[in-house]
């Protein structure tokens, strides 16, 4: 039962982890660009945004594909450096990032929103400069959206299959995650090998969600140690 | 003057159109709610854009509309005081002081925190997060961090309203205490006219975003400019008015005639009187009215622990029991007496007789 190929697993959590956090950083700057503006350019932006959460995976990857394709604008460039996305690992962290971008700009955007705008103005007239604000007021009392954003960005990463495919299609050892190692397995009939994966996928998931209860746990001790004098 | 404000900014209602000037001591800023005072505070503290006019800070522009200056409110060393202090939840209290200190070296922002916070009488709460302390408390934190950045100018923000009654008193000591020391300008906003006026040693009242009137408190209170700053500054009792001879009015909604001691420079339209300025005399002396004491009847009555609000119609008893049900008891004065002062006459027979002191009176033109 246990795989004698264990390169899934990595080039998954490798994936994932990279995915994530490129997906923080763009999903946080994103937030924190688009809250200060309003208008009905806004919700042109907010479109394009979330569009890979509304699309199916596989027209994300496709059009990923046209993008970085030998003929894409983005493609061209990178080759100008000589350099080919398609069908290499990068094309994986790519096409997970992009997928799970909405979840972290969805949720840091309402988690930045709810943060009062009082402590923002106060930080201002203390002499802080926007960065600081940002950094040290407006993203600590976001934080706990912020962070339940970027797991569920990791989970869609690491669930990530559609798109994945078609960018970076199924190099074993280079682009195939367990969802893709686990879809050719069930297509080559290696029914206990895809089980093997699918029980790895589970053991995953279940320690992301342990984690993710105890560390809950800790931040409400830590707000009652708050509390008390 | 330290600090010149001259600014529009249209508001969603009205235009915020305010002039005036503030000097070293603090400023009362009273109006009622919505008159713009919030945004006003907002504009000098560089947190909101005027869309016209100047505001100055010891003759440095902090915004000036032509010039096109607009200080970030970082720069502007304004302190601003929120209505709920804005404490920042996830840092301790000494942290939440040192937040505007970032500029001075560690050892002696050390020493500056533990200095604000003894002057704030909050030393033993440095370790402490926001939400383990007191409304008092939090809020002479809230002004220890303020005065951190050693400000130019204090603005305070409805400083007293998320109080309980009881803590009030306390932190209005506090509070008068650090203005004490601190002699810069500091504007101070509320609702609340009895603040407004122990607070403030000039007064600026605002209505509908205009400055309806400004300067020494006493003479506001005294000799309001208009019938609005009279509604504002809690003045209850109105008549419309009219001179009829050398200090001598008709009051028309009253239906009496009313000796003056304010000289009359222009034609009066309304006399008004504080509900707490009418006093109850005995019986006119024998043989004819009295000047300004005029028969009485009380229609309703409304407690408070220590004091007394009566509604009294004027001349003649209230109109006949079937046509009062049909309209609310009119009354013409409302007179504010002392529980002590009311036992003494509650029992005795209708009519009373009121006294409109010619010094109580003010008279107020359109």
């Amino acid at each position: 039962m246990v795989p004698n190929d264990w390169s899934p697993l990595w080039i998954s959590l490798a994936t994932s982890v990279t995915a994530t956090v490129l997906t923080l950083a763009a999903g946080l700057a994103a937030a924190a660009w688009r809250e200060r503006r309003a208008g009905p350019a806004m919700a042109l932006v907010d479109g394009i945004f979330l569009l890979p959460l509304v699309l199916p995976p596989s027209v994300v990857g496709f059009l990923l594909l046209l993008l970085f394709g030998r003929r894409g604008p983005l493609g061209r460039l990178l080759l100008h450096f000589g350099m080919t996305v398609v069908f290499s690992w990068p094309a994986t962290v790519i096409a997970a990032a992009v997928v799970a971008f909405p979840l972290m700009y969805l949720t840091a955007r309402a988690a930045l929103e709810q943060v009062d705008p009082a402590f923002l103005e106060a930080a201002r007239t203390l002499g802080a400069s926007e960065w600081r604000v940002f950094r040290e007021v407006a993203l600590p009392l976001a934080w706990p959206g912020v962070l339940a954003g970027t797991i569920l960005s990791f989970a869609r990463s690491l669930g990530e299959f559609g798109a994945t495919l078609m960018l970076a299609g199924n190099i074993p050892g280079k682009t195939a995650t367990i969802p893709i190692a686990i879809y050719f397995a069930v297509e080559s009939d290696d029914l206990p090998r895809a089980m093997a994966w699918c029980a790895m996928d589970v053991a995953i998931s279940l320690v992301l969600l342990g984690g993710l209860y105890h560390w809950t746990r800790a931040q409400s001790r830590t707000a009652a140690r708050g509390a008390g004098r | 003057m330290p600090l010149e404000v001259q600014i529009v900014k249209k508001l969603r209602d009205f235009a915020l159109d305010a002039t005036f000037v503030a000097g070293d001591a603090p400023l009362g800023i009273l109006g009622p709610s919505g008159a713009g005072k919030t945004m006003l505070l907002r504009c000098i503290a560089g947190l909101d854009r005027p869309d016209r006019g100047r505001i100055t800070l010891n003759g440095v522009a902090l915004y000036d509309a032509e010039r096109e200056i607009q200080v970030p409110a970082r720069r502007r060393r304004v302190a601003m005081f929120f209505q709920h202090y804005a404490l920042f939840p996830h840092r301790t209290v000494e942290e939440n002081v040192a937040f505007g200190m970032r500029h001075l070296p560690r050892e002696d922002r050390a020493k500056r925190v533990a200095a604000l916070l003894d002057r704030a009488h909050a030393a033993e709460l440095a370790k402490c997060y926001p939400r383990a302390l007191s409304g008092g408390e939090q809020q002479r934190v809230a002004i220890a961090r303020a005065l951190a950045i050693e400000p130019e100018v204090l603005l305070l923000d409805e400083p007293l309203s998320a109080l309980d009654t009881h803590l009030r008193s306390q932190v209005e000591a506090h509070l008068q205490e650090t203005f004490a020391a601190y002699r810069r300008p500091a504007l101070l906003v509320t609702h609340n006219i009895e603040e407004a006026y122990r607070l403030g040693e000039q007064l600026l009242v605002l209505s509908r975003g205009r400055v309806a009137a400004s300067g020494e408190k006493e003479g506001i209170f005294r000799h309001p400019p208009s019938l609005e700053v009279a509604r504002i500054t809690g003045c209850k009792n109105f008549s419309r008015a009219r001179a009829i001879g050398e200090g001598l009015v008709e009051a028309l909604d009253w239906g009496c005639r009313l000796r003056v001691a304010q000289p009359l420079t222009r034609p009066p339209a309304y006399v008004g009187i504080r509900a707490h300025h009418i006093d109850f005399s005995e019986s006119p002396a024998a043989g004819g009215a009295q000047e300004n004491v005029f028969p009485c009847w009380v229609v309703r009555v409304s407690e408070t622990p220590f004091r007394v609000t009566l509604y009294l119609r004027l001349h003649q008893p209230q109109a006949q029991p079937r046509e009062a049900a049909a309209e609310p008891a009119a009354h013409h004065l409302q007179a504010e007496v002392f529980k002590e002062k009311w036992r003494l006459f509650r029992e005795r027979p209708f009519p009373w007789h009121a006294r409109l002191s010619p010094d109580s009176l003010f008279l107020l033109s359109e």
